[in-house]
């Protein structure tokens, strides 16, 4: 083998990000590694590379312990990655990326003829006829890519990473990308490859291995695998303990009034138009891969992203929804899927951070009492039941789980009548998991309407009425009642055995 | 043709421009002696210019240099007032004394990740104020040593005179040229003014590499000190007020882009060629205010900013061409 991971384990404030995982690569093989956000993907290769420490387990290259403790020394090592954003410096020229750091030289001066001569040595065998002396920036990003594949390939030569290579390439560049990695595949080097486009992953890999939750699910080889065991995979069974709502066959009668309807939202490129009905006190779920387009249609909803032609409007006639703004105006919530960049200031403390959205609607002239901020404060503290000895302490020093209930509590405070919660128990623990989706049921029986988007498909099915799957950009399935049960949402995620699809750019 | 060339071929373009209308209209202006007048006049500024270059393209600044140079002609006059050091052995003191400046203000930046702009203005204050502790007065410099270096030239054909200080300008863009563009230490400071995180991933000792920057440009402020200090034969505190943003301004008149990561130190020398050539012009004319300089160096700044701005716009519209 040439590269052996074992009880690979790391840490972060309030999540386990990797517990125990085993994974092996092998010489002349492309290894695909699968996984939902958070899953631990990106730890894993972090630790892999140097950015992280290991907490603990092995990692044995070519038979030998490594830890390497930075990118340089992971290179040194023969370890070599390329990320979606391609790591090259645009501004210098192609043949001063390739040879950077090793540059041909006498008395310590540079000689650029050699320089280039050797550049276009290394990209020999890769397809690209280019003038190396140009900058790297006036080349299309496929190309950047592939240099920096052949970069990366000659500095370390054992180990490929790619992570999310292909992210924004299109159709014809992403062919070309893959044509070069076959070929260092059949060069003898074992190259890692991390993407959620499930159509590349079975065109590319000899073997997956899918992570959940920070724990290894399967490593098994492609020919064994096919979309729909994947996913099944990838989105899998946690919460087995959570009970499963009532249903009933027909809902037209349980179901609460009309609250708000959206027509033709969509954009195009992003998602295509569709249109939704929200009712009173009903759990609403966006089911599908990361990607399929569910966080955008969120976005759209949410006046985040704006609809090219649809409209808005509620029982009292149309609204307006072009902003965040405007939708907060009109008594939408919405907690993001990233909590610590768009959710959360982790340096104010809980109260200033539960009062934000309410003070922002008021305007800075009017500041809230200070009295009315400490109720509130520990009104959702107590209602929320959100874990911390004190309304003052800085939210960046919570849990998780905590961090997210004092998001909601932001909007809480907001009263909505319609509120979006995108992934909202994204790396939180189990306790407080369970917790969140009480909640839920809570808020939606006191009448407000709640859309939840989540990749795991047992959260849905024990809290959400009404499941809309999302593929490819499209809403194409919506399922009520009895129908909300894990199978059928998977095989409305998985496609009736979705024929190989290209152009995802 | 490379596109990153632009800003350069501009700033040539307009240099040779420029000179040939204010020679056509003082036929004067086209010899050697105005020749040899704007490299001796400038000759301060583009030693400063050149280690400018260097900081700005790994995206920094450093504000220090106008304080470092007024700082060096006092520290030179008092010592050769007040001790028995040969000049030669002053010389090098401050030269390793600026340069061990330039070198802590570039560990603060890195090991504080202080931005560039607070630390050296910080050391901006510190030397003026340094200066003022060793004299409050200018103070005449007269030794054997100044007289020869001020008297030392070339009499060009045309009786132009090339100065010491002149030829020791260009000798320093000379070297200067082939730190940025043909050395290690140079590609990494391109590859900081690229992106710190990238320049990091590629193996560049950005600690090592930040330090040396700005090591390098206090040594070029102490040798634009020396330089000056030759020029005007004195030290004084209040000197080389502002000599920082001209010095930038040349910088970025040369083509440099003022973010980091492109640019060429000969276009710098042009830069100051540029700016000292639009002041001989004021002086020909006679009935100009001397502010016009500001005014047409501020015209020219603007000019290169939409330039860059251009041309990194076209630079995204050929890449996708072809791609």
């Amino acid at each position: 083998m040439l590269l052996t991971i074992q009880s690979l384990s790391k840490s972060f404030p309030g999540t386990k990000a990797l517990d125990g995982v085993d994974f092996e690569l092998a010489s002349g093989e492309v290894h695909a590694l699968l996984g939902e956000n958070g899953a631990g993907k990106s730890t894993l290769i972090k630790c892999l590379t140097g950015a992280y420490n290991r907490d603990g387990g092995e990692i044995r290259l070519g038979g030998e312990t490594i830890s390497p403790s930075s990118t340089a020394e992971a290179q040194d090592l023969g370890i070599g990655t390329v990320y979606q954003e391609v790591n090259l410096l645009p501004n210098l020229t192609v043949a001063q990326n390739l040879t950077f750091g090793r540059e041909p030289r006498r008395f310590g001066i540079i000689n650029s003829r050699l320089q280039k001569l050797e550049a276009r040595e290394m990209l020999q065998g890769y397809g690209l006829e280019i003038d190396v002396g140009r900058d790297l920036s006036s080349y299309s990003l496929a190309i950047q890519q592939i240099v920096a594949i052949a970069r990366a390939v000659a500095v370390s030569g054992k180990v490929l990473i790619l992570d999310e290579p292909t992210a924004s390439l299109d159709a014809a560049e992403v062919k070309m990308l893959f044509d070069v990695v076959r070929k260092l595949r059949d060069q003898g080097l074992g190259i890692v490859f991390v993407s959620h486009f499930l159509d590349q992953v079975f065109d590319l890999s000899d073997r997956m291995t899918v992570l959940r939750n920070g724990k290894l699910v399967v490593t098994e080889r492609a020919e064994n695998l096919n979309r729909m065991s994947l996913i099944q995979h990838m989105l899998g069974r946690e919460l087995e303990s959570v009970e499963a709502k009532e249903r009933v066959d027909d809902v037209t009668e349980t179901r609460g009034k009309e609250l708000i309807y959206f027509n033709d939202m969509g954009h195009s490129g992003v998602v295509e138009p569709f249109d939704l009905t929200i009712y009173e006190g009903e759990v609403l779920a966006f089911a599908g891969l990361l990607g399929s387009g569910r966080t955008e249609s969120a976005e759209l909803l949410f006046g985040l992203r704006r609809s090219q032609k649809g409209t808005v409007s509620d029982t009292n006639g149309p609204l307006t929804i072009d902003t965040s703004r405007a939708a907060i105006g009109a008594g939408f919530g919405f907690a993001p899927e990233d909590r610590k960049t768009s959710g959360i200031v982790a340096e104010l403390s809980i109260r200033e951070n539960i009062i934000l959205a309410l003070q922002a609607q008021r305007g800075w002239a009017r500041p809230m009492p200070r009295s009315e901020q400490d109720r509130l404060a520990s009104y959702f503290i107590t209602k929320l039941d959100i874990r911390t000895s004190d309304a003052e302490k800085a939210i960046g020093d919570l849990s998780g789980g905590n961090q997210q209930k004092v998001v909601l509590a932001r909007w809480l405070a907001m009263n909505p009548r319609f509120l979006i919660l995108d992934e909202p128990t994204r790396g939180i623990d189990v306790g407080a998991h369970a917790a969140i989706l009480e909640l839920v049921d809570q808020l939606t029986a006191e009448g407000m309407a709640v859309l939840i988007i989540s990749s795991e498909l047992d959260e849905l099915v024990a809290v959400a009425d009404r499941v809309i799957v999302v593929r490819d950009r499209c809403h194409v399935t919506e399922l009520t009642g009895t129908a909300v049960k894990t199978d059928t949402i998977l095989q409305a995620i998985a496609g009736s055995n979705a024929p190989n699809k290209e152009a995802h750019s | 043709m490379n596109p990153r060339t632009f800003p350069l071929l501009a700033t040539i373009a307009i240099f040779v421009i420029a000179y040939t209308l204010c020679a056509a209209q003082f036929p004067t202006l086209f010899s050697t002696r105005v020749a040899g007048n704007l490299l001796t006049d400038n000759a301060y500024l583009g030693i400063v210019a050149v280690g400018m270059t260097l900081v700005i393209l790994s995206g920094g600044i450093d504000l220090s240099v106008g304080s470092v140079i007024a700082f060096s002609g006092v520290f030179i006059a008092v010592l050769l007032r007040d001790t028995g050091l040969h000049p030669i052995a002053v010389f090098a003191l401050l030269l390793g004394l600026t340069t061990l400046f330039g070198a802590a203000m570039g560990g603060v930046i890195d090991w504080l990740a202080m931005p560039p702009f607070i630390v050296t203005l910080a050391g901006m204050f510190l030397v003026r104020g340094l200066a003022y502790m060793l004299s409050i007065e200018s103070v005449p410099i007269d030794t054997p040593m100044y007289d020869m270096l001020q008297k030392a030239y070339y009499l060009m054909p045309g009786k132009g005179r090339l100065t010491f200080i002149g030829v020791l300008m260009l000798l320093v863009v000379a070297i200067g040229t082939v730190v940025a563009h043909r050395t290690r230490f140079g590609a990494s400071t391109f590859a900081l003014g690229g992106g710190i995180a990238t320049a990091r991933l590629m193996g560049v000792n950005v600690r090592q590499t930040t330090v040396q920057i700005y090591a390098f440009s206090g040594f070029m402020s102490g040798l634009a000190g020396i330089v000056f200090s030759i020029y005007t034969g004195s030290g004084y505190p209040l000197a080389a007020v502002g000599t920082e943003l001209t010095a930038i301004a040349a910088v970025v008149i040369g083509g440099t882009l003022l973010s980091g990561g492109a640019g060429y130190v000969f276009g710098t020398l042009i830069g100051v060629l540029t700016m000292g050539l639009i002041q001989t012009y004021i002086v020909f004319d006679g009935t100009l205010s001397s502010w016009w300089t500001k005014i047409v160096i501020g015209a020219l700044l603007l000019t290169f900013i939409l330039l860059q701005k251009m041309l990194v716009h076209l630079s995204n519209r050929n890449r996708k061409a072809l791609g």
